[in-house]
């Protein structure tokens, strides 16, 4: 039945995705918020995934599903923006804002609830490829 | 006598077998779309059956010198299919992660597989109804 593992494979894929899409969440929940207290103000964050075998044997390729190895906090400096009115601005008048940028969080949203449809679709259409395997002969 | 009744069922079983492996293989390609540094496999189907199925002599089959002797177990049957027997896709479009998962020629081969494995089923399925009406006599 090495039809069943496609739901260890499908199924690890669509949490993996399901992760990723909840890290889009929080960047874009904190797309405008300002440097703390501490100066630092919220950094991206990206999920990158990598292949887990998950055949019976350890190096079958054919059953690979995957998993989140790293959640990555994007270096590149927040913006600055002049306010010196602002409660958090610093000493110069300027106020850091969070590094997201909200079209590249809105452009890896739709592309990961696409992936995490397809892997949905896939087990569909192996669970009813099952459910005739099981009926077989009986008909 | 009994070995005719079922050989025609070894072949389509083995056929099951292989599509099985092949959804499988595909459905880890749909899987990793997103990895990066993942490289897309499939499966030269009508070799592999053509090895499993013991028309092609295959590496791992065992030698049969005498009409009595029961060939050992096709690779499609025992060990599923081995790494080797994989091909690679060719990326029709690279991408910058060095991944090759083509999700449209994916999805095409996971829709037309699904269909002949369905279409397998369905001649197990006439073949054993053939069988039980020439049994019943009626």
């Amino acid at each position: 039945m090495s039809m069943l593992s496609i739901f260890n494979v499908s199924g690890s894929a669509a949490s993996a995705q399901s992760q990723r899409l909840n890290v889009v969440a929080s960047n874009l929940a904190n797309a405008d918020t300002v440097a703390g207290p501490n100066g630092q103000a919220y950094k991206a964050r990206q999920v990158t995934f990598q292949t887990e075998l998950m055949g019976q044997n350890a190096n079958d390729p054919t059953a690979a599903g995957v998993r989140v190895s790293t959640i990555s906090e994007d270096q590149t400096p927040g913006r600055k923006v002049h306010d010196p009115k602002n409660p958090s601005a610093d000493a110069d008048g300027y106020v850091t804002y969070s590094n997201v940028n909200a079209v590249e969080e809105m452009v890896n949203m739709i592309s990961a609830s696409r992936s995490y449809q397809n892997n949905l679709e896939v087990m569909n259409t192996a669970k009813s490829l099952l459910l005739k395997t099981i009926q077989l002969g009986q008909s | 006598m009994l070995n005719r009744l079922t050989d025609s069922l070894d072949l389509q079983g083995q056929a099951l077998q292989l599509r099985s492996e092949r959804q499988r293989l595909i459905a880890s390609n749909i899987a990793n779309a997103d990895t990066p540094g993942y490289v897309a496999r499939d499966m030269d189907f009508a070799k592999t059956l053509r090895a499993a199925t013991g028309t092609l002599p295959a590496a791992s089959a065992m030698a049969t010198s005498h009409a009595g002797h029961i060939g050992a177990g096709a690779p499609g049957l025992s060990g599923g299919v081995a790494a080797s027997d994989l091909l690679y896709a060719t990326p029709s479009q690279t991408s910058l992660d060095r991944n090759t998962v083509d999700m449209d020629r994916e999805r095409a081969s996971f829709a037309d597989n699904a269909i002949k494995y369905e279409a397998t089923l369905r001649f197990i399925n006439s073949n054993v109804r053939t069988t039980l009406s020439a049994i019943t006599g009626q």
